[in-house]
């Protein structure tokens, strides 16, 4: 699973060099000739100068176009390989126009140590943590009015910050959020949606040396909702980001969360659980990109199906560069199908440039909750209705209990009942 | 004392070529305290019995009753059935995604308790009859059956025989596929079940070796879904010995 364009790469590029030296946002420095790129450029990035990422195979994830300007991605097909899953006449046309609505409107509680700031989009903070991987999110970029910085102050410890964006209607818009997690501080940022919203959401995660990020993203919008999100995190040099998403509501959600490494020692935790009723199509592809010695990273997306149409998407890319030694990695995704007519894809992909690595691994398991299951718990004389919902909590509580805040723990569990009682119908 | 009685029980299944009748008129009946063997050859109905006992969907009841102490059992639930004291030891136990062994027996036990057992003694009589199954202790965390060996599942049937303490287990095929090892556990823990309560015993065998360890006080032998014999101990010796090529029609 290598190619040309991983090949032509300097093997020391990415690490041992600035984060963000030679980055502007524009992206010009940003080239094949410049060996001493950010993390978040790559390979990607000069295949783009190389021209528009045309012709660049979409065999390795290394390959893949990232790039600031919403004329460097073609029009979507629907055939490209990071959308051939997505339905695109359900995206409310955010492939297509530029949207110009008003973006949700945001509800913040922030405790000692984290500020939120509005920012123009010319804010150095805006693009240190993430640029764009599809044409989708660049045009969101370039789309958004402003930015929101929230910050957590270098050594605060404790810092808890709740961000509730509601969508006002069905108009579509942009937002785009930038999270600074100064060296050394320990945070939990909760971004939640809710209302109804036809959005392109940006989210940068800047995780600076030494800090720990918990970032839990709950899409529990009205059933109509269209939303199309990147979380790119960007981890320094021994810091941790425990990311975990939560997707139970919207028509079609598709969420795109990715962490590069900027330093040794950083590791990554990427959780995901998601609920999908008919004729939703929740999708979330993965991308960790493992460019820095001795980092780690552990992904694990589970997800229940129950009705006609509904179809869940994972996609899990993880890539190990040749500079990557010392790496551990490991990802799963498990689903579980409660009824006929539902979908779920998943597709974990491993490529390894390097055999110098502590571990690496992939898992997919699609499961089937069905009549010999259900004839086995009531077997032991469980009631049907109990079964099933045994069956859904316990598989989905491994990923609950990874977040560790009770009240949206509880919140959440509470979805999965209502979620379960929607069938008992 | 309870009795699972078992009167001119007609059964059938749903196959591509239309209904067709695997049971044609069995009548049984077992008496707790009582072990009885039900042998013979392979497609003569013996696990029909046990899973329409049990009330598995695929399989139809024509005519005929099955009653536990006067009770209708064929009017009840899948759960109801096993509410009510009956156990079925299954041939091939199902993987239960999401659903941890332990938050499995702690779920059916007080499904069949009506209340949820003290903590602390569950616990141990979970851990005990876990060692004298000789199951690994970190099967407890596992998901239901989920990456167990086939003679795994068959202890973890036991394991569920001896915790759940029904009026009635049927054990279905339960020594298929262990070694002898294996099956002398097994054998014990139904046994221990046995003594342990007043429970009666339908043992479905292919094979005579399992009736060393468990003596059957009955042994009927099934042929084409009905019983054509029936008799004490020593009937199993004489299958031991014969097999079951003098039920078989010639030529067969």
């Amino acid at each position: 699973m290598t190619d040309t364009a991983t090949e032509t790469t300097g093997k020391e590029s990415r690490y041992g060099v600035p984060a963000i030296a030679g980055f502007t946002e524009e992206g010009e420095n940003l080239s094949p000739l410049n060996e001493d790129s950010s993390p978040l450029g790559g390979d990607a990035s000069k295949a783009h100068s190389h021209g528009g990422g045309a012709g660049v195979p979409d065999s390795s994830r290394a390959g893949r176009l990232t790039s600031y300007k919403l004329e460097d991605f073609k029009a979507l097909t629907g055939r490209e390989e990071d959308w051939r899953f997505t339905p695109l006449k359900r995206l409310g046309g955010l492939h297509k126009k530029a949207p110009t609505g008003a973006a949700p409107t945001l509800a913040t509680e922030l405790s000692d140590g984290a500020t939120l700031e509005t920012v123009g989009m010319d804010d150095a903070r805006v693009g240190s943590a993430g640029i764009p991987e599809d044409r989708v999110s660049a045009n969101g970029w370039n789309a958004a009015a402003e930015a929101s910085v929230l910050t957590i102050g270098a050594n605060a410890e404790d810092v808890k910050a709740t961000l509730t964006y509601t969508g006002a209607g069905m108009e579509a818009s942009a937002q785009h959020l930038v999270v600074v997690a100064e060296p050394n501080s320990r945070g939990l940022v909760v971004i939640d949606h809710v209302g109804s919203a036809v959005l392109i959401e940006n989210i940068e995660f800047d995780v600076q040396e030494g800090a720990e990020l918990t970032v839990v993203s709950v899409q529990a919008w009205e059933d109509d909702a269209i939303h199309a999100g990147s979380q790119q995190a960007k981890v320094g040099e021994n810091a941790k980001i425990k990311h975990i998403v939560v997707t139970f509501g919207g028509d079609l959600v598709r969420l795109t969360p990715s962490a590069r490494f900027a330093g040794t020692g950083a590791k990554v935790e990427m959780f995901g659980l998601y609920f999908a009723d008919p004729g939703q199509h929740l999708e979330h592809r993965l991308f960790v990109d493992h460019s820095t010695p001795h980092c780690t990273s552990n992904v694990l997306y589970k997800g229940a199906l129950q009705g006609k149409d509904a179809h869940t998407v994972w996609v899990g890319d993880v890539l190990i560069r040749a500079a990557a030694e010392g790496t551990d990695s490991y990802e799963a995704n498990r689903n579980l199908v409660l009824t006929d007519g539902s979908r779920a894809d998943s597709v974990p992909n491993l490529e390894i440039e390097t055999g110098n690595i502590a571990g690496a691994g992939h898992a997919s398991t699609t499961g089937r909750f069905d009549d010999e299951h259900l004839f086995y718990l009531q077997s032991r004389g469980i009631d049907e209705k109990t079964a099933r919902r045994l069956v859904v909590r316990g598989f989905l509580n491994e990923v609950i209990q990874q977040i560790g805040v009770e009240e949206l723990q509880e919140r959440l569990n509470e979805t999965v009942e209502a979620e379960l009682a929607a069938t008992d119908n | 004392m309870s009795t699972l009685e078992i009167k001119d029980l007609h059964v059938s299944i749903d196959t591509e070529q239309g209904s067709k009748e695997i049971l044609k008129g069995v009548s049984l009946t077992i008496k707790t305290g009582e072990t009885h063997a039900i042998m013979g050859p392979n497609g003569s109905g013996k696990s029909t019995l046990a899973s329409t006992i049990a009330g598995h969907p695929r399989y139809n009841v024509t005519s005929g009753t099955i009653t536990l102490d006067g009770d209708d059992v064929l009017a009840m639930s899948v759960d109801k059935r096993a509410r009510a004291g009956l156990f079925l030891a299954m041939q091939y136990p199902v993987e239960v995604p999401g659903v941890s062994m332990t938050n499995f027996l702690r779920t059916a036990k007080t499904a069949i308790e009506g209340e949820a057992p003290s903590l602390r003694h569950w616990t141990k009589d979970v851990k005990a009859a876990m060692a004298n199954l000789k199951i690994d202790p970190e099967f407890a965390s596992r998901n239901v059956n989920e990456g167990f060996s086939g003679g795994e599942k068959k202890r973890v049937e036991i394991l569920q025989l001896e915790l759940f303490k029904p009026k009635f287990a049927v054990l279905d095929e339960t020594d298929s596929g262990l070694d002898v090892d294996a099956l002398k556990v097994v054998a014990d823990g139904v046994n221990r079940a046995a003594e342990g309560s007043e429970m009666g015993t339908m043992l479905i065998t292919h094979y005579t070796r399992i009736l060393r360890y468990i003596k059957p006080d009955f042994v009927h032998v099934f042929v084409d879904g009905r019983i054509a014999e029936q008799g004490g101990p020593d009937l199993a010796d004489r299958l031991e010995e014969e097999g079951y090529d003098r039920f078989l029609p010639v030529g067969a």
